[in-house]
């Protein structure tokens, strides 16, 4: 008998269960629209010409491998902080920040969950907006985090519920954990307005929230790094102390080698350096310290002046790629016939879209067209190419009309 | 960390010429590797740590979870083990770890959720070997079922193992008293410069039909240390109860770091997948273990020649990395402070820090805190 008679087979899961049947799939029409990684407009993955000259850069010189500190690489966990706070930020300038790198958004995310389950005793509990990315929840769960949420899409205007968002905020328990996406919303693309992150920011300030922002793709959403920051770095102008999750693995293409950042803005740099010996004793006993490869790449990048502007050109290359599918599918759809509102298709922004389609429909496409999504009518438009727009427009149009 | 004779970190010549492949290779990208981690990676290290002949992997009940590094590894195990071992909360479950042990073992697991960790015997600084006696006496005596965590060859920090005949009493015990082994096995290759001799225990507990898991690491071994590889070897039953198991770490692994890095995988596989580059690593890793076995002899000789008072047997009969010197707290302070060589205070030394250059000294300076410090 074996100690594992007991042990359940996993559900499997849903987003892999959808590129399994694309790839069993032998239309040659078919479109794989799960797929949470950038593509060029020939479908293909996307390697920045900055990694491949970054690359080439730290190959000459000929580095050893020993191991990184525990808090990673320290031009790399800086020029993270710069990048999300900008920098003329007072809190990156005074130092009152710190921040540890980690497994790309997953594990920065993850460090940040324990980080708050052992150090903030106020509550146990995490507000997500509704919906969310679907790791979140168990991310914070098995940190032993409790998870609560907050109005946030409307599927019946495919957009933004802010009054409802604002509502459930502003009756949160006082001191307990909101997290935020501060940009290109996964899995809806629905972002608040600038005048609407000033609101949000009033009331979380006034509930005594603290803030968890989740920042996975800056300059993918917009094209511009700063803006896509907008709210991050107001909320910390506000005076709120955040605490920041980044991931490189989008707008930078570094999805395999796993680069990201943990970041908690402090009251001055001593607290600060009080949370970072903290932080590494978390991060101890999960890998001990975190792979070098990513945080080199994007070290090199954002510190030398050239690579990192050719790296602004192609993030902006990529989300204005995204963004010109929006358009072309919008008007297709038009072309098509549709008498639909698809507005919400361009108003959204970053990789998703939450199409507002029902599963039914999403079967439909699935078995009738070989275009395939996820169950809650989500699009990954970066599997979207001008090659197979009107394709997915005339599906999209058969099982709506 | 390893260093070479001029006290250099090394990158493995092996290991230079497949990143300059991987560089070359324009068909490669930086995707999202599969949760699990790379395929080939997955499963040439596991052969490494069962052997090519494995009736396991024959019999497909051997699963594999690439990790960051030999901690990762250590951490999905204990994270699985905390769910899913005997029953579904094994918070009380006892995990034991040798006295001493890298001090991180404890932390694992106690971020792992195990509340009661505890020590089995282990090192026997009175005759500066192992206690096997203690240890046995500890197996039969702990709660049945308990975790023991095992290392597989190379043991950190004392730098002594038991024997073949020794291991095996060490599994009948573990037998009887359904003991789970959890092997840490980060210096395979690296302690005697023979892959098969330092995986004896662990393919020895396989043969005699026990569930195991295995934290492999490839820092040392491949010099890979900031890469982060290492690998979680699962032996079951049979087939079906480890796809159960990889299922379940699949959801522990999604929430800690979702997938592994690539880099350090596609090296390690590469190199393993070629007859022509395993040879070539294996003579890099026989490099540095010889170069460690012969400080190990060269400083053992020269204590003698001094007649530095005590044995010295230990330094050459220990192996790996680490050598518990038997050095007291005071005569390390005098080795750090009048001689500026610098160790832990339990008296263990990294042998790599030896080198021809320095063996005078170090030994000389060995002696007189033998003699002048008691």
């Amino acid at each position: 008998s074996s100690w594992w008679s007991h042990v359940e087979m996993g559900p499997p899961d849903p987003i892999l269960g959808v590129t399994e049947a694309y790839k069993r799939d032998t239309n040659s029409k078919k479109m794989n629209l799960g797929v949470g990684a950038y593509r060029d407009d020939n479908g293909k993955p996307y390697v920045l010409n900055c990694v491949r000259k970054a690359e080439a850069m730290i190959a000459s010189k000929k580095m050893d491998k020993e191991y990184l500190p525990i808090g990673g690489l320290a031009d790399f966990t800086r020029a993270s902080a710069e990048l999300a706070l900008g920098e003329n930020s007072e809190a990156f300038k005074s130092g009152r920040y710190v921040t540890v790198q980690g497994i790309s958004g997953t594990g920065s995310l993850r460090i940040g969950a324990n980080f708050l389950q052992r150090f903030f005793k106020a509550s146990r509990d995490v507000y997500l907006p509704k919906p969310s990315w679907g790791n979140h929840t168990p991310i914070f769960r098995d940190a032993g985090m409790q998870l609560q949420a907050y109005r946030y899409y409307d599927p019946k205007t495919c957009s933004l519920d802010f009054s409802g968002a604002m509502d459930d905020i502003s009756k949160i328990p006082e001191k307990s954990i909101i997290l935020l996406h501060a940009c290109a919303h996964n899995p809806t693309g629905v972002d608040p307005r600038q005048e609407q992150w000033k609101e949000l920011a009033a009331t979380v300030k006034k509930r005594n929230l603290l803030v968890y922002f989740d920042m996975a793709y800056q300059g993918f959403a917009s094209g511009d790094i700063n803006r896509d920051a907008w709210a991050v770095r107001y909320f910390i102008e506000q005076g709120i102390n955040i605490v920041l999750s980044q991931s490189f693995a989008k707008n930078m293409g570094l999805y395999g080698e796993r680069a990201g950042a943990f970041t908690v803005i402090c009251s001055d740099a001593d607290e600060a350096k009080r949370v970072e010996s903290q932080l590494k004793i978390l991060i101890r006993p999960m890998y001990s310290n975190p792979p070098v490869n990513g945080a080199r790449i994007a070290s090199m990048i954002l510190n030398t002046p050239d690579l990192r502007k050719e790296w602004l050109t192609e993030v902006k290359g990529m989300a204005d790629r995204i963004i010109s599918m929006r358009t072309q599918l919008v008007s297709n759809l038009k072309k098509e016939g549709s008498s639909h509102n698809w507005q919400h298709i361009t108003d959204q922004i970053g990789m998703f879209c939450f199409t507002g389609l029902k599963p039914d429909q999403v079967e439909r496409l699935i078995k009738e067209f070989s275009v395939y999504m996820t169950k809650d009518g989500r699009i990954s438009v970066a599997g979207v190419t001008s090659g197979n727009v009107g394709y997915l427009a005339h599906a999209i149009h058969q099982v709506t009309k | 960390a390893y260093r070479t004779d001029e006290g250099q970190p090394w990158v493995l010549p092996v290991v230079k010429k497949v990143e300059q492949m991987i560089a070359n290779d324009n068909s490669l990208n930086h995707e999202y590797l599969p949760i699990l981690g790379l395929p080939e990676f997955r499963a040439n290290a596991s052969r490494i740590a069962l052997g090519d002949d494995s009736p396991a992997i024959k019999e497909k009940r051997v699963g594999s979870v690439q990790s960051l590094g030999g901690t990762g590894a250590l951490r999905i195990g204990a994270e699985f083990l905390r769910r899913w071992y005997n029953g579904n909360n094994n918070t009380a479950t006892p995990v034991y770890v040798s006295a001493p042990s890298w001090e991180n073992h404890n932390s694992v697991f106690m971020d792992a959720g195990f509340k009661d960790i505890r020590t089995y015997h282990y090192w026997d600084a009175a005759k500066r070997g192992l206690d096997l006696k203690g240890l046995l006496s500890d197996m039969e005596n702990a709660p049945e079922f308990s975790i023991f965590i095992l290392h597989a060859c190379a043991h950190n920090p004392t730098g002594t193992d038991p024997t073949p005949e020794q291991w095996k009493q060490i599994a009948a015990v573990m037998k009887l008293r359904n003991l789970f082994p959890f092997f840490d096995s980060a210096y395979q290759g690296f302690a005697s410069g023979s892959l098969d001799k330092d995986a004896w225990a662990v393919r020895y507990f396989v043969s005699e039909g026990f569930e195991l898991f295995c934290a492999q690491s490839f820092s040392k071994n491949f010099g890979l240390y900031n890469e982060r590889v290492g690998n979680l070897t699962v032996v079951g039953k049979d087939a079906d109860n480890v796809q159960r198991v990889l299922s379940q770490m699949e959801k522990i692994v999604r929430t800690t770091w979702s997938n592994p890095p690539s880099q350090g995988a596609r090296i390690v596989a590469t190199t393993l997948s070629s007859p022509q580059l395993f040879d070539e690593w294996y003579g890099n890793v026989k490099t540095m273990a010889d170069r460690v076995l012969l400080m190990r002899s060269e400083l053992r000789s020269r204590l003698e020649a001094l007649g530095t008072p005590g044995t010295w047997n230990h330094i050459t009969e220990q192996i790996g990395m680490f050598s518990f010197t038997g050095l007291n707290p005071k005569q390390v302070e005098y080795m750090v402070k009048e001689k500026h060589i610098y160790l832990m205070a339990s008296g263990r030394i990294n042998m790599c820090g030896l080198t021809t250059k320095n063996l005078d000294y170090v030994a000389k300076s060995i002696h007189e805190a033998v003699t002048k410090i008691q």
